[in-house]
């Protein structure tokens, strides 16, 4: 086709973000070679300074990334393990199945940072529904906050109530659908249920998973506003993760320059091992 | 074996509806307590536990003047930027979807595949590495704490989501189609709009229903770009939760802002199961 239609179609959508972001990445590596801070507010040039302290003089960042990792690691496995398993019982025929997918579906719906505002008073320790109906049973208050071990797994199981039915739709959607050919040819063989989704229904749902996995991880990646509320990274450093570090150094302690190196090497961080995860499940799933 | 298996499928079913419907459950119901029967002891069911009041809900539509907390304006504007962002983001993303589904882009190195992963891969930036040359980016043009800042700060978080929604459905659009229709005298734009568009309106329903989505529940930029001229619905909840949480007026906005795209899912769930999703979300 004629070759100046094609740029009519592409280019608003593109040069409108490039656009928007140009500015925005070019300042980002700037600053990082800045030492701009509440002291000295401006644009000096201090060479790779920043980097040189994140790498050799800041275990609190690395920290707080591989906390991130284990977080978005295990909500996503989580996710997608729950996702995966509701979706699949409301696949086929079930009672009350559309009332089941639209509740199943509403927490993805609902905006996290609010939710979580009603979280914190739900897992309030004196004062908060769960402590209380557990102490009827006899179970001692837990510290669903103020305990570094147990604040991650509060985090945690809020992160997989809000996210959980982002998988459980792509996962549905594409269980939808798959063609019937295969699970024809799995009932005539007279396959278990065990053995038909572990030859049919899991191989046929690699790319779909794979997809979904993916996009899930980026989303889990930038926990934010759960933490934000939740606990504020707290109790300690228990719960923060990298954005929220990056939050405390450039928007509380106006380290500017140095929240924009953080911010530089983590995005870079995160665009090569986002690649790298892509490709190993790729590998790992479809082979399968 | 099966017997089991059945028994364990709704068990889990049933568990897992308590736990998505607890946090509803106990909003309602805390929205309804004021000081007494929210910090003596732990309340469950009005009249029973507690002597209900109106007062949570009150305050949301009086005055800041007058003590109250007036979400009518946070939701109106958090309505406005959503709707503006999604559509824009939907024209042009669909315009580049299209683009890139049908004709082959080459400039050195870069292929469609490139253009297509360049516009998803801004969903991997984390709103905080955004958020400070924005905020000084914004300063700079004025539009730090107004509408249309955030309109085009949205814009970033959404025209990615509405590109990869739609490249996928048009690469499932046959393209016989728009040959056909420029066969029959149709110029590109004529093929586009009059006959690849109507055929893809279930894409461009769930690729909006996502814009809307992640428009609206959006909470960082807001948070860090708009002060006291502008404030959207999240923000103004969030502040609510400070040291002496007013958690009946707390858990009343909560609902009253989750409300509007708990319809959504209830669409989403139509579209589904009528099998038009399956196509739209690979």
């Amino acid at each position: 086709m004629n070759f100046k239609h094609k740029f009519v179609f592409l280019f608003p959508g593109l040069f409108v973000l490039i656009g928007i972001l140009i500015f925005p990445i070019i300042f980002t590596i700037r600053l990082s070679l800045s030492g701009w801070n509440s002291y000295t507010p401006e644009m000096n040039f201090i060479g790779i300074t920043n980097y040189i302290r994140l790498f050799t003089d800041d275990p609190r960042f690395w920290e707080s990334f591989f906390r991130l990792s284990f977080l978005s690691v295990t909500t996503v496995v989580l996710q997608y393990v729950i996702g995966f398993a509701l979706a699949m019982m409301v696949w086929r025929e079930i009672k009350f199945k559309r009332f089941f997918r639209v509740i199943f579906l509403v927490p993805m719906m609902t905006t996290p940072v609010i939710m979580t505002v009603i979280w914190r008073t739900f897992f309030h320790e004196s004062l908060g529904p769960v402590n209380d109906l557990l102490g009827g049973l006899g179970v001692k208050p837990i510290l669903w906050l103020s305990d570094p071990v147990i604040a991650k797994f509060t985090v945690i199981i809020v992160e997989v109530w809000q996210w959980t039915p982002f998988m459980f739709l792509l996962l549905l959607a594409g269980l939808l659908s798959l063609p019937k050919e295969p699970f024809l040819a799995a009932a005539i063989d007279g396959a278990s249920p065990f053995r038909k989704f572990v030859y049919v229904t899991f191989p046929l749902m690699a790319p779909i998973s794979i997809g979904a996995i993916i996009i899930r991880l980026i989303e889990a990646s930038k926990i934010m506003d759960t933490v934000f509320v939740l606990t504020s990274g707290g109790p300690g450093t228990a719960t923060e993760t990298s954005s929220f570090y990056i939050y405390i150094k450039g928007l509380r302690e106006f380290q500017m320059g140095y929240a924009a190196t953080l911010s530089f090497t983590y995005l870079v961080i995160m665009i090569i091992s986002l690649t790298i995860i892509a490709k190993v499940l790729t590998k790992l799933m479809i082979k399968e | 074996m099966s017997k089991l298996y059945t028994f364990l499928k709704y068990f889990f079913i049933t568990f897992w509806t308590v736990f998505v419907v607890a946090p509803f459950l106990w909003a309602v119901s805390t929205s309804f307590k004021d000081f007494q029967s929210v910090n003596s002891k732990v309340t469950y069911i009005p009249w029973l536990d507690f002597e209900p009041t109106l007062e949570g809900w009150r305050v949301l539509i009086k005055s800041p003047a007058k003590g109250g907390v007036d979400i009518v304006e946070p939701y109106f504007n958090s309505i406005f930027v959503t709707c503006t962002a999604s559509l824009i983001s939907i024209v042009l993303g669909t315009l580049a979807a299209y683009a890139l589904s049908r004709f082959t882009f080459k400039a050195g190195f870069v292929r469609n595949n490139d253009i297509t992963f360049f516009f998803i891969s801004q969903r991997i930036m984390p709103p905080i590495v955004l958020s400070i040359p924005f905020f000084i980016f914004l300063s700079t043009i004025g539009l730090l704490d107004s509408l249309l800042g955030l309109v085009v700060v949205y814009i970033v978080l959404l025209m990615p989501i509405a590109v990869w929604i739609m490249v996928d459905f048009f690469n499932r659009v046959p393209k016989e189609l728009d040959e056909t229709a420029l066969i029959d005298g149709c110029n590109p734009y004529q093929a586009f709009y009059k006959v690849v568009l109507p055929n893809s309106i279930p894409g461009l329903i769930v690729a909006g229903m996502f814009c809307i989505i992640f428009g609206w529940i959006d909470f960082f930029f807001a948070f860090i770009l708009t002060f006291t001229e502008v404030q959207l619905l999240p923000v103004k909840v969030v502040a609510l939760n400070s040291s002496i949480t007013p958690w009946w007026s707390l858990s009343a906005s909560a609902l009253v802002s989750v409300a509007p795209l708990i319809i959504v899912a209830f669409i989403v769930e139509r579209y589904l199961s009528k099998g038009n999703l399956s196509g739209a979300l690979k």
